[in-house]
């Protein structure tokens, strides 16, 4: 499609924006004054419309397609949740109003949902304390890490390592090296845990935390995890908790009691908030109770009068990781889902996730090779390596999966399964969409030997057929320019 | 419920297919020892009791204010195309444009927003969006950290206080030296500036306007630091840019800011949109994610997300950010917002909010008691210095139904009377006449 840019007309204007009803007729002394107008598109309201109309056809989106991404839990996003983050009583308060009368007075309702807000999380969790600051899952998970060396140091050590499995998320090694940490990656065992005898012999005392997924990537809950939290704890490390997978184990685990002391969730996963197609999202973080003084101010405190107000008085705590208290309209959604779903209906999500993610796990071993195949939690990884001796690659069955208007699952992730499908249904797909999944699947796997060039020359009802992934990176070409 | 569309007969079969009994079986995993210690959490309410219970708590917050705090946080009127386009679904409920053949709506939007961003600050390349202005602002330290191989930066004290907070907070393990340079309510101090810049300076951060509404043009600052060898990063307030000089136009190497006045709500501080441009020539060592234009076999341009090697999914600890998850519905708004003001109107917009602003520094002139500072020109928002501490009269034009500015002792010592006062074009003239009586009332009593 034609690019908003080049539908430009000279002239051409989409917003009556009002004239200024002052007497004052002022200008900027020209040495600040812009010299040159932007070259943005001269375009008609419906233009714009009309123009984003047709954009948003050109995507797959959960309300229109099954999304079975692996570890990204594209579970179905409700209305009404959108409609109470629209609420203006919500939308249009400035988020420095609590800087004004007594600290909080003019905000009472939004500091009250961030408030039940980590407390609920905390119940869910079995952590002591929540902050709703950091705005995605990497975001928390580097204020996790800052928590950690906080801690290190306020006991007056400086630790130097992060210990991560192979079979992490990209974001856990990341965060930790930019927080100043060095990373050491320790191997996944033969039942798709993390090697505990080999994490054994990297521990040591200058290893300050122990970044887990549990279940991991590959959709396995470590039998052992206290183990390896009391293993860490006996040598001075922290445990941390990526809570990428908590759909998995919502009233089942919390990763409290399993001994983890930090933990981040993500509340465009587990607690419906959609993805927005990358963000926003919204990563709060919790910790054990000797951790809570680390945590970012401001602190949502609430008084003695069941009033709420900020809480500037943590001298210990990281200071600032954000603007302000969070991604609120993201937070609003995801509490107003935990109202909606109440206990029953939240241990509900974790029981149906790990079951559709069972009921396709058993149905589809029969054409592709499983890895590690035992009963998974809410997501398991399937291998194409079978039909790669064919020629055929998980890029392949991706593209068949998108002519068949299913979007591929995570592929080539994790990193030590080869020719990876990492594949997540959520709770709120029915036996109906799984069971289509399946003979879709099937029908790849048997064309891979039968007519392997329609899922090589894949995806072909889409507008573009594959990209040229080396060109887009060589050619750089990032913005239009005007001609 | 639950959104849940299982049937008990369908949970039965599925049961049967797995070759289990039950579904506690799917959690053997889960020894008894490791289960839940408590899980105290009230039981559901349906949609309509959840509504009216939300509804209820959204009463409690006083958004019938009139407003006049900024801050960097603006009150802008948002256009209902920008909701209706970005409340599509189908842009809402998908994810990261991974897969590009069924994402090309995402890409090309966002490669729109790129080239909408670089055209407001006049940069070379945008990427496709960071969290807020603050992490935004540290994302573009430590950019000049990487590119220049130094780890001293120098901060004017005019970038937003919490911005320059979140910086000692992300780098406080990195040994990173940080000088910051004083700024009281004019423009940056030069000299200051100048005498901290040495060959082991990496960048110099600014802000325009500042924090106290004052507009610079740090074109000589630009000049001096590239001398020494250092990056100059500028946060910009995007909106005045329809009449304020550009970062490009004056050399800045990295330019980023708080996209919230492009269409987004201020709804208590998030979600927000962090902005970022840089010259073309450190494009890889920008973080975050960027579209870019490609072709297929059949020669049909289509976008894919490009560079990824730089990126957290690759590279793991070796990325150049951990970020994975952005703004990117924000993005969205914004490129939206600016295509339906176009230049005139996103230059008139600057010119009313401008305007606006001059209009009430004249009135407040009428109050005796009140002094307007005026040691530089300003956009839409200035400083006054009250005759006595400004939180005490915020709180009482409070009762008079104005949210009447920042106090700036809140972040700056020895100013507890300065009051930091933002005028946007929704501020009508009788709002801003009315609030000078008020205001005047307050400090007669």
């Amino acid at each position: 499609m034609r690019l908003i840019f080049d539908k430009s007309v000279e002239g051409r204007k989409g917003l009556k924006i009002s004239d200024s009803d002052v007497s004052v007729q002022a200008n900027l002394p020209k040495k600040y004054q812009r010299d040159n107008p932007p070259n943005l598109p001269q375009v008609s309201e419906l233009d714009v419309v009309r123009h984003y109309s047709n954009l948003s056809a050109m995507n797959f989106s959960v309300d229109a397609n099954f999304y079975p991404l692996g570890s990204c839990t594209m579970k179905y996003n409700p209305k009404f949740t959108e409609m109470i983050a629209n609420m203006a009583g919500f939308t249009d308060l400035h988020p420095l109003l609590p800087q004004l009368l007594g600290g909080g007075m003019l905000a009472q309702g939004s500091l009250e949902v961030i408030y039940k807000t980590e407390r609920l999380l905390s119940e869910i969790t079995g952590m002591s304390s929540f902050t709703t600051h950091p705005l995605a899952g990497a975001h928390g998970e580097l204020t996790g890490v800052m928590i950690i060396a906080a801690y290190h140091k306020h006991a007056g050590n400086r630790r130097k390592y992060i210990i991560v499995p192979d079979s992490s998320h990209g974001t856990n090694p990341a965060s930790a090296a930019i927080a100043g940490y060095e990373v050491i990656v320790v191997s996944t065992g033969k039942d798709g845990c993390m090697d505990i005898d080999e994490f054994k012999n990297r521990l040591n005392d200058q290893v300050a935390g122990v970044m887990l997924t549990c279940p991991n990537t590959l959709g396995i809950f470590n039998p052992r995890i206290k183990e390896i939290a009391d293993l860490a704890h006996r040598s001075g490390a922290l445990m941390y908790y990526d809570g990428a997978n908590l759909n998995a184990i919502i009233g089942k685990a919390r990763p409290g009691d399993l001994g983890f002391d930090i933990v981040h969730l993500n509340l465009h996963k587990s607690f419906a908030a959609p993805h927005g197609g990358g963000g926003p999202g919204s990563g709060p973080v919790g910790v054990k109770e000797g951790l809570v003084k680390f945590l970012p101010i401001p602190r949502i405190a609430k008084r003695n009068d069941g009033t709420f107000a900020l809480d500037y008085n943590y001298p210990d705590s990281i200071g600032y990781i954000a603007s302000f208290y969070g991604n609120f309209s993201v937070i609003l959604k995801a509490y107003a889902y935990m109202v909606y779903l109440g206990k029953s209906g939240l241990i509900d999500v974790s029981e149906k996730a790990v079951l559709n993610a069972n009921y396709l796990r058993s149905s589809l071993k029969k054409y592709f090779d499983i890895p590690y195949d035992r009963i998974c939690m809410h997501e398991f990884v399937i291998s194409v390596s079978k039909q790669k001796q064919k020629g055929i690659s998980a890029l392949d069955i991706a593209k068949y999966l998108i002519d068949n208007k299913i979007h591929p699952p995570t592929v080539y992730f994790p990193l030590i399964v080869k020719e990876a499908m990492m594949i997540e249904p959520a709770e709120t797909e029915s036996k109906e969409t799984l069971d289509d999944f399946i003979r879709v699947m099937k029908d790849a796997a048997e064309l891979s030997s039968k007519s392997p060039e329609i899922l090589r020359c894949a995806p072909v009802s889409t507008p573009v057929g594959r990209l040229d992934e080396v060109k887009a990176a060589k050619d750089l070409n990032l913005r239009w320019h005007k001609r | 419920m639950s959104f849940i569309p299982h049937s008990q007969n369908e949970v039965s079969q599925m049961l049967k297919a797995i070759g289990v009994k039950s579904v506690d079986d799917l959690f053997s995993d889960i020894k008894k020892e490791l289960r839940p210690k408590s899980f105290d959490i009230p039981e559901g309410k349906s949609e309509f009791e959840v509504i009216e219970y939300l509804k209820k708590i959204s009463y409690k917050n006083a958004t019938g204010l009139i407003n006049f705090v900024g801050a960097g946080f603006y009150d802008h009127y948002i256009p209902a195309a920008v909701d209706a386009l970005s409340g599509r679904s189908e842009f809402y409920t998908a994810y990261t444009p991974y897969q590009a053949e069924c994402s090309q709506g995402w890409l090309q939007a966002i490669y729109e927003y790129q080239t909408a961003i670089c055209e407001l600050t006049d940069m070379d390349v945008a990427n496709a969006s960071l969290y807020d202005g603050g992490t935004a602002l540290y994302e573009a330290c430590m950019m000049a950290i990487r590119i220049t191989g130094r780890k001293k930066i120098v901060t004017d004290s005019g970038v937003n206080m919490t911005y320059r907070s979140m910086l000692y907070t992300y780098t406080s393990n990195l040994n990173i030296e940080f000088v910051e340079t004083p700024v009281t309510h004019g423009q940056s101090d030069r000299d200051a500036i100048y005498k901290c810049l040495d060959d082991r300076t990496a960048a110099v951060i600014l802000q325009n306007p500042n924090f106290f509404g004052a507009v610079d043009d740090h074109f000589d600052i630009v000049k001096k630091a590239h001398e020494k060898g250092a990056l100059v990063i500028q946060s910009v307030y995007p909106v005045s840019l329809g009449i304020l000089k550009t970062p490009g136009a004056i050399g800045c190497d990295i330019v980023t800011g708080e996209g919230q006045s492009l269409g987004l709500p201020l709804s208590f501080g998030g979600p927000y949109l962090g902005f970022m441009a840089v010259k073309k020539e450190y494009v890889r060592k920008m973080p975050g994610r960027i579209a870019g234009e490609s072709a297929d076999k059949e020669g049909r341009t289509g976008y894919v997300l490009t560079l990824q090697a730089r990126e957290q999914h690759i590279r793991r600890q070796n990325a150049t950010s951990n970020i994975c998850s952005n703004e990117a519905l924000c993005a969205l708004r914004a490129v939206i917002y600016l295509s339906l003001l176009g230049p005139g109107g996103l230059k008139k917009l600057a010119q009313v909010n401008f305007e606006k602003a001059e209009f009430a520094k004249k009135v407040f002139d009428d109050i005796p008691s009140v002094e307007v500072k005026r040691s530089s020109p300003t956009f839409n928002e200035f400083t006054v210095l009250l005759p006595r501490n400004a939180d005490e009269v915020v709180n009482r034009m409070v009762a008079k139904g104005y949210a009447c500015g920042f106090p700036l002792g809140r972040f700056y010592k020895g100013m507890d009377n300065y009051l930091l006062v933002a005028v946007t074009e929704k501020r009508t003239k009788e709002e801003i006449v009315k609030f000078k009586e008020s205001l005047e009332a307050v400090l007669c009593d």
